[in-house]
């Protein structure tokens, strides 16, 4: 790949939902930083143009038949990167929160660890939590902190990198549920043998659309973090990292 | 002949034809016809030997029969309800890989030659 200085095939996967308002913008300023990486959307059963805004923007779009949620969306990315032989994967929000100036950052996470995770509180930008949410995020931190050795502060960052080992695992397991896609699939790759590290990013707030912060569904966050991670200490998963989704 | 029994018999006999027809016109699999086949038999010898259910209470130690049938009624109508969300997250599951394959499928007879492009570059 061009532009990056790396052997790596990367393929960046854009799961989206409805952003056809901030999904061309998302990828142009993708295009201005990697003009040669290979993108994949994978449209999540959107009512709008989100596969048209993409295919005209010259990304390959994937769309699923009905809404999966973000894990259906990323296993389905997955697949398609292990099936046409890439080394990386890069999880980009389609929203436009996530900087793809950072991409190389993440890349360059891949040396050390399988999973790279772009970290919103480790040092750079200015994003904050209050409540009950800062206190699940903090949980959630501590416990996949104490797991994988090493220290993660933002756990349900949904900007990550993924090499080929971590990739076959998230081919054929990838929680669709709350939380699935980014809490639980972590503590699966780790508990499969998986390195975890992060780097420090900054994020912008959204370019349409704010998450809700009142109490109630901060505190609702937090109760669904804690089941969540529990479930998903004590699930148990197949050791194996043979993929069927290689086979095809 | 008290009017529960005659209420028993009749709930059992006809929650056997339901069945019988339902399989009959292949509604219905085997694999669940069989456990409602085994409870409305039950139910049926009860409504017609009541004698059974307040032998197997005494045998229990439930003073009031009645009361046992109560709590096998409830326990099995969870036990099948239970059973029956294990299904449905499996069918969910299935959907999802479905879903998932018929999108890149979709995706590759869309455009085989884009498809094919990202092997070589």
């Amino acid at each position: 790949m061009a532009g990056h200085g790396s052997e790596l095939r990367v393929l960046v996967v854009m799961p989206a939902l409805n952003e056809a308002r901030s999904l061309g913008e998302t990828i142009a300023e993708l295009r201005d930083a990697y003009p040669d990486v290979d993108l994949l959307v994978v449209d999540d059963g959107s009512t709008d143009n989100t596969a048209g805004v993409a295919r005209k923007a010259g990304a390959q779009v994937c769309r699923l038949p009905f809404n999966l949620g973000v894990g259906g969306a990323m296993r389905t990315g997955y697949r398609y990167a292990i099936r046409h032989g890439y080394d990386a994967v890069v999880q980009v929000d389609a929203d436009g929160q996530h900087d793809p100036t950072y991409l190389k950052a993440l890349l360059d996470g891949l040396e050390d660890a399988d999973i790279v995770v772009g970290a919103r509180f480790a040092g750079a930008g200015d994003y904050r939590a209050r409540g009950p949410r800062r206190w699940a995020m903090r949980m959630l931190a501590f416990a996949l902190t104490r797991l994988a050795r090493t220290k993660l502060t933002d756990v349900t960052s949904g900007f990550r990198a993924v090499n080929r080992r971590a990739m076959r695992i998230f081919a054929d397991h990838y929680p669709a549920e709350y939380l699935g896609d980014t809490v639980e699939s972590l503590v699966i790759a780790l508990r499969s043998g998986c390195s975890v590290t992060q780097v420090p990013v900054s994020m912008r707030a959204r370019s349409f659309g704010q998450a809700s912060q009142t109490p109630l569904r901060a505190s609702l966050y937090l109760l669904r973090a804690v089941v969540a991670l529990s479930l998903a200490l004590v699930r148990h998963w197949p050791s194996t990292l043979e993929s069927y989704a290689e086979s095809s | 002949m008290r009017a529960t029994y005659i209420l028993g018999f009749v709930g059992s006999v006809t929650t056997l034809l339901l069945l019988f027809e339902l399989l009959r016109r292949r509604r219905l699999r085997e694999k669940y016809a069989v456990f409602w086949v085994v409870v409305a038999l039950l139910t049926l010898v009860v409504a017609i030997f009541p004698s059974t259910l307040a032998a197997v209470a005494d045998l229990v130690g439930v003073s009031v029969p009645s009361n046992l049938l109560f709590f096998v009624a409830s326990m099995l109508l969870l036990g099948v309800s239970i059973h029956h969300s294990y299904e449905l997250g499996r069918l969910e599951e299935r959907t999802r890989t479905l879903a998932e394959e018929i999108a890149l499928l979709r995706m590759e007879l869309r455009a085989p030659s884009d498809a094919a492009s990202g092997l070589d570059s």
